[in-house]
């Protein structure tokens, strides 16, 4: 019995490392603490830190005449929010926001579908890696891209034109809120370009849901005398659906913060991102500027709550 | 007929799956063409001619050489902290259960969740609350914290397919734990923190919202390029430098790819 005890339970190990080592195995929890206390301290004071520091100013309110920031505490420069010209500002972003992400959606659903149920083999990576460069290069060579594109010299207007028809989208750009001089000053531009750069976040997450349909339910319905149409409807789509919110997650968020797509390629009217953007910069406002950033943060929110009971989560 | 043998796909399927995929690519093929125009003034399509100078005249911009070395050396630096902190949290996340282990997976990935402009002016007031200058070391305090979050999936992913046993099994040989670590947690999870640490890279060599918050007045490239979007003056070189962009970003995206092909996904959906 004794030589057994003897081998089973070792010595400690001798050593710097080996103590080290022994004092870790024995005390688990003061090792998960070294581990976790660098990224935690510095995504706590770093990262939190800053973004309470931030939302706390929102509270403050600017003095119009000294323009100095008054530090007691105030409601008034969230009633700001609501005057109309900076309503608009919210609205103007929450429809464009909306737009662009039905639109992802309908685009991305095709590649998805295609993606999960039909490429095999060499076809099924060729697809991955279709979305992910796009998704990984540069976005502002995207957005750059794009101004080349939409220049009124540029190739989508010598595109239209060899295909006579440019008065098509001269009609277009006559339009009173989506038209404007070129394409590239338009909110059509701004539009377009949003649905480009975020159209990979709604690919991925959707694809991800689609893997996970049987193609056999596909088949049932359809023997089920479920004409295509119907089928995507009743079964294709609702199984989708979790998918689709996780990848709107993204397509809404990045359109609500984003300040320099709308101001390279857009008409001059403000989104949220550059309305943050100016009141920090040139007007010094930075409560209005803290107060404009909270929008996005309640609206994801209240966006991510409800994704949260749709399941969406689960796709991502 | 076997109803597990997959049809073809019906033709409307497959000419909008095309189209989606070529309206992912073809803007970003333009910008090679546009490198070798011979247009200086416009965006003329298409291009009246092809030449080779631009390339040399970019060469010789000492402003374009400086911004590309300020990129490099804050996506160094900014790869090197994410993977140590990255990594220290993945370990912990999946090797042990604790109170709170949700909200730290939260925690890491907000930085990229909300909005980067929320992430860059909230980091400038606290510099100018602090009175800290902007330096070099204030762009990469930013883009760390965002990076830390592309290692961390990685490495979450990895330590999952880790199985435990193998590391008891190494214990009960006798190795301490940092040969442990050295000898049977690094091997396996190496690749993926390659692969981690090449999309961050990509990320920080990429980022401008952030960094127009951070930077003061020094040029990182992407700063330099979104300088010349809003005021376009060389528009030749502008042309060269994105096309240099698409080249460098791409080549970590590949390897990260081949790196994490077997099995799990490449983190991407969390950019």
């Amino acid at each position: 019995m004794s030589a057994i005890t003897q081998t089973s339970i070792m010595e400690g190990r001798s050593g710097t490392f080996g103590r080290l080592s022994d004092f870790f195995w024995r005390n688990p929890k003061i090792l998960l603490f070294l581990m976790l206390a660098p990224p935690l301290l510095w995504l706590g004071i770093i990262y939190l830190g800053s973004l309470f520091a931030l939302l706390l100013q929102s509270f403050f309110s600017i003095d119009e005449f000294s323009g100095l920031i008054n530090y007691e505490f105030t409601l008034a420069t969230y009633r700001q929010l609501l005057i109309p010209s900076n309503f608009d500002i919210i609205l103007r972003t929450v429809v464009m926001a909306a737009l662009v992400t039905l639109a992802a959606a309908v685009i991305a659903f095709p590649i998805a579908y295609y993606a999960a149920r039909y490429a095999k083999g060499k076809w099924k990576a060729l697809f991955y890696l279709g979305v992910m460069l796009p998704l990984w290069s540069s976005y502002l060579v995207k957005v750059y891209a794009w101004k080349l594109i939409l220049a009124k010299e540029g190739i989508l207007t010598w595109v239209f034109a060899r295909l006579h028809l440019t008065w098509l989208l001269d009609a277009w750009l006559s339009l009173p809120i989506v038209g404007g001089n070129s394409l590239s000053i338009s909110y059509t531009g701004t539009f377009i370009v949003f649905v480009y750069v975020w159209l990979p976040f709604m690919i991925l997450p959707v694809q991800a849901a689609l893997e996970r349909v049987p193609g056999n339910l596909i088949e049932a319905s359809a023997d089920l005398g479920g004409h295509p149409a119907q089928t995507f409807r009743h079964v294709l789509f609702p199984l989708a659906l979790p998918g689709i919110i996780a990848g709107s997650i993204f397509t809404f968020s990045l359109t609500l913060g984003d300040y320099i797509i709308p101001q390279i390629i857009g008409s001059s009217r403000l989104f949220i991102g550059q309305a943050v953007y100016a009141q920090q910069g040139t007007a010094g406002n930075i409560p209005l500027a803290a107060a404009f950033t909270v929008v996005p943060i309640v609206i994801m929110g209240f966006y991510l709550w409800m994704a949260k009971k749709q399941g969406a989560f689960d796709a991502l | 007929m076997r109803s597990d043998r997959s049809a073809a796909a019906p033709l409307g399927l497959k000419i909008a799956a095309a189209a989606g995929l070529l309206f992912l690519h073809v803007p970003i093929l333009l910008i090679f063409l546009y490198a070798f125009t011979t247009e200086e003034k416009s965006y003329q399509f298409p291009p009246p001619g092809y030449t080779l100078q631009w390339l040399a005249v970019a060469w010789n911009r000492p402003d374009v050489w400086q911004a590309l070395g300020l990129s490099v050396r804050v996506a160094s630096i900014a790869t090197a902290v994410a993977l140590v902190l990255g990594t220290l949290c993945a370990a912990a996340v999946s090797q042990t259960k604790f109170f709170g282990r949700e909200t730290i997976s939260l925690l890491v990935i907000l930085p990229i969740a909300l909005p980067g402009i929320i992430t860059g002016i909230a980091l400038r007031s606290a510099f100018s609350f602090a009175e800290i200058p902007f330096s070099f070391w204030t762009i990469v305090l930013g883009h760390a914290t965002f990076c830390v979050v592309v290692v961390y999936n990685n490495a979450v992913a990895r330590f999952r397919r880790v199985s435990g046993s193998l590391i008891e099994a190494s214990m009960d040989l006798g190795a301490d734990g940092f040969q442990t670590f050295r000898y049977v947690i690094l091997p396996n999870i190496g690749t993926a923190l390659l692969a981690g640490g090449m999309l961050a890279f990509a990320l920080s060599f990429d980022e401008v919202i952030v960094t127009t918050f951070t930077a003061g007045q020094q040029q990182t490239l992407p700063i330099w390029m979104l300088e010349e979007l809003v005021r376009p003056r060389q528009r030749p070189v502008t042309n060269v430098v994105a096309m240099l962009v698409v080249l460098v970003t791409l080549l970590p995206i590949l390897a990260a790819y081949y790196l994490t092909r077997d099995g799990d996904q490449v983190a991407g959906a969390g950019k």
